[in-house]
């Protein structure tokens, strides 16, 4: 058996999904039984490990959307999304790079908690992608000598912007509290009380900042004023651009909507927000 | 061996595996070690904490990088993305020589993040062999491969697992990681003598020696890193030194990790079986 055809029925029988029984027979054909071990046995050793690696790496990434679902069926998911979406890159951390996607496709997993699933998925996954992401060079005083309406300002890639509909950043955090090894039954019944309300709640806009700030992740409520000019600046649009596109979406009278502006690009060029 | 051109002529002593749970220790009491080992993969990033904390253990401390799935076992070709950002952290950390394993792990771009053992066939190692002188041309770093632990044999196989790695350094013209725990854990899991092993190698071409614990199951051994090292795999460390010469040596511990001081002394007990490092070790970090 040549190399490339003896590895992809291995693989193949590896990533079959965990079932009672075990390997299919003939997936172990082409494996030598020892003393003490057949070669399904063999095989299946290694089959474990492969699922546990990859069930583990996303309990880590997503506890959230596991307080969402209830432990059971975010296991029946996972197990389901890992199936169809085995890892396409050398690290495990892309490992839920589809989910979001894959769950809009496959609903059933989530149930009655889709919506708030999939809000959950984004935050998390935003969380990820700002933990490890680029930090630019920071915009400083010198470059703001100058400003005007064509000036260029990049929001830094650890910045994630998301427009939310359930307040998902609060559960998050109040998930990592009960997911202390400390936390007290009634912690947890807390946050099982929290989740269960968020779902039943009517879906009402939000919009959260995913950021990093000496090298801790941080969750920051914006309105959709700072959102949109936010977003505009992400996209590579200039600062006059993105300006206007802010007071499009804002019905705050020019000069309060001016001051607000002024202070928020105070703070958020403190927390170091922006690149050139 | 000691210095020779798979470790880039260096005389590195007695290292350690770099783990997070001990990155606060070492950077507030700067304890004396010979050296670092990282998984590149962990750092392979565009930013955050993890490389800013290597940066600083650059400051201080030499590192040497170790790989989990270069896969140069996979039938399909080096993962270019893999490569480039392998060769900006080879940049970075300047390492000597970069370690990575004697198996297999990918199909068509599926990844297992596992490290799946080699069929011991000639059309195996020949791929293997040019896939490693591809990588390393491209990185221009010497390579060294690292025997790993298996739980399974395939009927295709046409020799042992000493000769397939001996067939493939020498095609490859490049070193070995020796891990004697892997030897010991292998040679229970397919009842061979680890002893075999060891002396059928070619010893001019160690470029480095791996030591762990593993886990002992009622059918299996499992080669676990959470453990201290046993003493039947001291003993095969003492005849590889033996064999090879005083060869930069690294205790794994991957998993329920205890504290840095416990780690490190169960490092330093290689100095028992080769006193030579013990001095190279040390000799570092006075003159750093
Ligand atoms: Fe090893």
């Amino acid at each position: 058996m040549k190399l490339v055809e003896l590895q992809k029925k291995f693989a193949q029988a590896l990533m079959a999904p965990l079932v009672p029984g075990g390997v299919p027979a003939p997936a172990a054909g082409f494996i030598k039984p020892n003393a003490h071990l057949t070669a399904r046995e063999r095989l299946e050793i290694y089959r474990r490990s492969y699922w546990y690696r990859l069930i583990d790496s996303m309990h880590e990434d997503f506890p959230g959307l596991r307080a969402v679902t209830g432990p059971r069926a975010f296991d029946q998911l996972i197990r389901a999304y890992l199936a169809d979406c085995p890892s396409r890159s050398f690290t495990l951390r892309d490992l839920g790079s589809r989910l979001e996607s894959w769950l809009r496709a496959h609903p059933e997993y989530a149930g009655r908690r889709l919506a708030l699933a999939l809000d959950m998925i984004r935050l998390e996954w935003a969380h990820i992608e700002a933990w490890d992401a680029k930090e630019e060079r920071v915009l400083g005083p010198e470059d703001l000598l100058e400003p005007g309406p064509r000036l260029k300002i990049r929001l830094q890639p650890f910045v994630r912007l998301l427009a939310l509909d359930y307040p998902v950043d609060k559960l998050r955090l109040s998930v990592n509290a009960g997911e202390h090894e400390t936390a007290s039954n009634l912690v947890l019944k807390k946050v099982r009380r929290r989740i269960g309300s968020a779902a039943r709640m009517k879906p009402r806009r939000i919009y959260v900042a995913v950021h990093r700030l000496d090298f801790s992740i941080y969750y920051r409520r914006l309105s959709v004023e700072e959102f949109t000019l936010l977003s505009a600046l992400r996209d590579g649009r200039t600062a006059g651009a993105a300006l206007a596109s802010c007071c499009r979406a804002s019905r705050l009278p020019i000069d309060k909507l001016r001051a607000r502006v002024e202070q928020c690009f105070a703070t958020w060029a403190e927390l170091g927000w922006f690149s050139k | 061996m000691p210095a020779n051109r798979f470790n880039g002529f260096t005389d590195y002593g007695i290292g350690i595996g770099l783990r997070l749970a001990h990155y606060d220790h070492i950077l507030k009491n700067r304890p004396v070690v010979g050296w670092f080992e990282i998984i590149s993969e962990n750092y392979m990033i565009d930013g955050g904490r993890p490389l800013a904390i290597l940066d600083r253990i650059l400051e201080q401390y030499r590192v040497v990088q170790h790989g989990v799935s270069a896969y140069f076992g996979s039938a399909e070709k080096l993962n270019r993305e893999h490569l480039k950002r392998l060769k900006a952290l080879v940049k970075r950390t300047k390492t000597p020589w970069l370690t990575d394993h004697l198996c297999w792990g990918s199909v068509d771009g599926t990844y297992s993040h596992d490290l799946l053992p080699m069929p011991y066939t000639f059309e195996a190692a020949k791929l293997t062999a040019r896939k490693i002188r591809q990588a390393r041309d491209y990185l221009e770093v010497p390579i060294a491969v690292e025997n790993v632990s298996s739980y399974a044999e395939f009927h295709v196989s046409e020799m042992t697992e000493w000769e397939f790695l001996s067939e493939v350094v020498e095609r490859a013209d490049c070193g070995i990681l020796l891990d004697v725990n892997n030897i010991y854990v292998s040679s229970r899991n397919h009842d061979f003598d680890p002893y075999t092993y060891l002396n059928s190698i070619p010893a001019d071409r160690v470029a480095q020696i791996h030591i762990a614990g593993h886990s002992k199951f009622q059918k299996y051994i499992l080669d676990t890193h959470d453990h201290p090292v046993i003493d039947p795999v001291w003993k095969l460390y003492e005849h590889a030194i033996r064999r090879i010469g005083p060869t930069a040596t690294l205790l794994e511990w991957d998993d329920r990790i205890p504290s840095f001081e416990e780690v490190h002394a169960e490092a330093r007990k290689a100095e028992k079986y080769a006193p030579a490092l013990s001095a190279l070790s040390t000799a570092f970090n006075e003159a750093g």
